[in-house]
């Protein structure tokens, strides 16, 4: 079932399913708003759902398996690259709701662990579309690159006005590219200098990579982009279908016991991935994705097999429990 | 330099938040400042501009005429609705509400099942000034220039013409007009379709500065709506006045304290109007120069 973008119908949809159809996994979600909107659902009926999407991390709750990547895996990779390459001043611009406030918070440690300095931070309401104050705000900041975690039609506004504005300086980003493929989208140069750290775009040169591309033109010839949602609902499809074969049916105390093995791992489109148990999110190789003037996509750098190691080394182990809680860096585990 | 170069910046702001909430309510004050239908299709007819802005601009239309060629087809879009739907809804202002709500959503929804999720965009024609350190975008300004053209046209056409003249009296006083011999209903068709035309106008304008997308519309909905509420039943006196003191209370809010406050700021300042100017700008002003 595809709902609408309403966090309501997720959560209708979501009791459908675990209450009247008893269905054993579910796949869903594709906005951290919609994924903490029915995840208290799945906890309720005790349901498996994986969530296919990168996110702003943090979710220890046995009842998710999330294959997207996480910010030790996109932030800790992407962030001090900018700050060697471009500078240590920082500006910040996030959509104003739980992911962009999460992700803009592990920016923030991120820059102040490595000594650099936040020049600017700002939350953008969902559905404006308007930038030119925001612009000249970030002008005159003097960063030396911005972290864009826009979200949503509207606020893709930014990239043209920003270009038009003739601002000129690098950006970063966790959501551009790897999910609504804008370098397609968007009329050339207007995202140029787009930095993203992603798992897996299409554009990845790797025979792995080119097989899967094959697969899936084959599959479905009118899909304009194969994004990193794709590799994702790809991996966990084949990641499910693991976990009932070795715990033998769809049990989900099987399934999580299989899961402490920490042997669950799979060859896919982005190469070699495990699921971590303690937090029950995927290992990941990260390709830095930079966006050039003509919006084709270059390859700066790859970071392999990082393990999403921030929920476990803060204190979430989902072998011993579940609070079923998100985590935020100021606020981990271990101080609950 | 440095002082003019911000004092620039300030007025360029100003300037951007201003020629924003003109366009974007002009066609709302003709069809709901004058005509009095509350017309929830407002953010259609704009996405109808700038889609059809884009296609023209596509098939190699320069954008001006890419433009205008948007503009027609919403009026005529615009007229046709009044004759099958609005029409019978003059004195029915809440059966309006759910009627343009219901154009809206069939519009967004059509549009999204036709066309798909998203369009190309069109980009936005190259060419900045820099002044000090700063640039600016140079499509902005033109943007501005439109706004000033559109108010002066609009002013041109309601009040120097004839179909200005007869569009005012029948729109104020219909069976007076009528008994002059003015066919009304063509007026009122036409005046719909103006109000369409001109909405789509700021689709037009904004189209190459925005993502294309269905919903397109509704970041226009809130701006538009609190500019001719704030400036009252006379669209000449207060949609200016009102664009220009809710352009400053945004543009200096967002300056100082980001987007969030800027639209928390635009919406306290349309409440205090509301609740001490019930008429709006236009009848305060009205009164106080008598």
């Amino acid at each position: 079932m595809t709902p609408s973008p309403d966090n309501r119908r997720y959560q209708e949809f979501m009791r459908r399913v675990l209450q009247q159809d008893q269905v054993d996994v579910v796949f869903a979600g594709f906005s951290s708003a919609s994924r903490e909107a029915y995840r208290p659902i799945v906890n309720q009926f005790d349901g498996l759902a994986f969530y296919n999407n990168q996110y702003e991390g943090g979710v220890c709750d046995a009842n998710m398996i999330v294959t997207g990547a996480v910010p030790e895996q996109q932030f800790s990779t992407l962030i001090p690259w900018m700050m060697e390459t471009y500078g240590p001043n920082v500006y910040t611009i996030a959509a104003d709701y739980n992911f962009g406030q999460i992700s803009a918070e592990w920016v923030r440690k991120i820059v102040d662990d490595e000594g650099g300095t936040m020049v600017g931070e700002e939350f953008i309401p969902l559905g404006v579309s308007q930038f030119s104050q925001t612009i000249q705000n970030i002008r005159e900041s003097g960063a030396d690159f911005v972290v864009t975690l826009l979200v949503g039609a509207a606020q893709a506004s930014y990239y043209e006005q920003a270009a038009s504005a003739n601002v000129g300086l690098p950006m970063a980003s966790s959501v551009n590219v790897g999910q609504g493929y804008e370098h397609k989208r968007f009329t050339p140069p207007s995202l140029a200098q787009m930095h993203v750290t992603t798992n897996y775009i299409e554009e990845i040169d790797t025979p792995e990579s080119k097989a899967f591309v094959e697969k899936f033109r084959a599959a479905y010839p009118d899909e304009p982009y194969i994004n990193q949602e794709a590799a994702n609902s790809y991996i966990a499809m084949y990641l499910y279908k693991q976990l009932v074969e070795r715990a033998g049916g769809t049990d989900h105390d099987a399934i999580r016991a299989v899961i402490a093995g920490g042997d669950v791992c799979f060859d896919g489109p982005s190469g070699n991935v495990c699921l971590d148990p303690k937090s029950q999110h995927m290992s990941h190789t990260i390709y830095l994705a930079k966006v050039e003037d003509d919006h084709s996509i270059s390859f700066p750098k790859v970071w392999e097999n990082i393990a999403p190691y921030w929920l476990g080394q803060a204190g979430c182990d989902l072998t011993q429990n579940d609070p079923s809680a998100q985590y935020t860096p100021s606020n981990p585990p271990s101080a609950n | 330099m440095e002082l003019f170069a911000t004092i620039f910046a300030m007025t360029y702001q100003f300037g951007d938040a201003f020629s924003f909430l003109v366009i974007s309510c002009a066609g709302l004050a003709v069809i709901f400042g004058m005509m009095g239908i509350i017309n929830l299709a407002h953010g259609e007819f704009i996405m109808c501009g700038a889609y059809v802005t884009a296609a023209a601009a596509r098939v190699g239309l320069p954008l001006p005429l890419a433009i205008l060629c948007g503009a027609l087809v919403a009026g005529i879009v615009g007229m046709a609705i009044e004759r099958t739907v609005v029409r019978h809804l003059y004195h029915r202002p809440l059966d309006s509400i759910i009627a343009t709500w219901g154009i809206s959503l069939i519009a967004t929804q059509g549009v999204l099942i036709v066309l798909g999720s998203t369009m190309q965009g069109i980009g936005t024609p190259p060419g900045s000034v820099a002044v000090g350190a700063r640039s600016f975008s140079l499509y902005r300004l033109v943007l501005m220039a439109a706004a000033a053209g559109l108010l002066v046209g609009l002013y041109l056409l309601f009040y120097h013409t004839r179909f200005g003249v007869i569009a005012r009296a029948t729109i104020q006083r219909p069976q007076m007009a009528r008994a002059l011999g003015v066919d009304t209903s063509r007026i009122y068709a036409l005046t719909f379709g103006l109000g369409a035309a001109l909405a789509s106008l700021a689709g037009g304008l904004y189209a190459p500065t925005m993502t294309m997308v269905p919903t397109m519309g509704a970041t226009f909905i809130v701006e538009s709506f609190v500019t001719v509420v704030v400036g009252g039943a006379d669209i000449f006196v207060g949609a200016p006045a009102a664009a220009a003191i809710l352009a400053v209370i945004k543009a200096s809010m967002t300056a100082w304290y980001g987007q969030l406050f800027g639209q928390i700021g635009l919406l306290i300042a349309v409440i205090v109007v509301i609740r001490v100017l019930p008429g709006g700008l236009s009848a305060w002003l009205k009164k106080t120069r008598q």
